[in-house]
């Protein structure tokens, strides 16, 4: 679906890229845990999380991922806001907890990026 | 000993200062433009950000200070993370997951569960790291280019 879609979705606030609202988001992962979006989430897909500091943006950079949805209704930081400008990353912000911006999204068929994380590719591991 | 044409394949130099928790990751971010501009692979790219990332949170994390370095060959990238610091006592239980010695500031940056270090092995095709107590780590992660 649409980012603008999942605005409505979840009466999010459009922080950063109301002109990238017609990006189309099909993934998700959700997580507080930057190691953890490091580890397991995958390109294209939309961060949700409740880590609203410049780290989460930096992640959000390295990975590809195409947008941020801060959920639970997060303060949001002057430099949180300048770094997403700067990297290009479209930030939503919603009042509603994780757990059900997670849900309100998969009910309308967005799904986890992966869906176990047994599925991630650990060949590197001995 | 590293040959010349290793030394001379570095790609880019960056200081890290320990505790400097506003602009961690910046060094991250700026590996990765720069090899966005050189056309490298995006699999590759995304690579070499996580290990930047993590590198440099533990460099801000746990040392005084450090330097991040980028070698690029015709066959792989590799990262040096060398850094002035307390060293890592046990290697082997450093890089356990869930194995963490984080304090507060840490973790609310989203770091400090015990993931970043087997992060950066996940993402390696060649790992080593070494330390010595009282002076500090030093991290090498190699990515191939050829894929294997």
């Amino acid at each position: 679906m649409k980012l603008s879609e999942i605005r409505d979705i979840l009466d999010a606030r459009v922080i950063v890229g109301e002109d990238k609202l017609d990006l189309e988001i099909t993934t998700a992962f959700g997580a507080d845990l930057m190691s953890d979006v490091l580890a397991f989430a995958r390109s294209g897909c939309l961060l949700i999380t409740g880590l609203s500091n410049p780290q989460a943006v930096r992640t959000a950079y390295a990975l590809d991922i195409a947008a941020i949805l801060v959920c639970r209704g997060k303060s949001l930081t002057d430099k949180f806001i300048e770094i997403a400008k700067e990297l290009g990353i479209p930030i939503l912000w919603t009042q509603y907890i994780m757990f059900e911006s997670c849900g309100k999204l998969f009910q309308e068929g967005v799904t986890g990026c992966i869906r176990k994380a047994s599925e991630v590719e650990d060949k590197h591991i001995a | 000993m590293p040959d010349d044409d290793y030394l001379e394949s570095l790609e880019g130099s960056y200081y890290v200062q320990g505790r400097d928790f506003v602009d961690a990751g910046i060094v991250s971010s700026e590996i990765k433009k720069s090899l966005k501009e050189k056309g490298m692979p995006e699999d590759i790219i995304r690579k070499v950000a996580v290990i930047t990332f993590e590198a440099e949170i533990n460099i801000i994390s746990y040392a005084e200070q450090g330097t991040i370095q980028m070698f690029i060959r015709p066959d792989a990238i590799t990262i040096e993370a060398n850094d002035v610091g307390p060293g890592i006592a046990d290697i082997e239980l450093a890089l356990q997951e869930g194995y963490s010695t984080a304090d507060e500031s840490i973790r609310e940056m989203g770091f400090g569960a015990g993931m970043g270090l087997s992060n950066i092995k996940k993402f390696s095709d060649v790992f080593e790291l070494t330390s010595e107590i009282g002076k500090g780590t030093r991290l090498k992660s190699v990515v191939k280019l050829n894929g294997q």
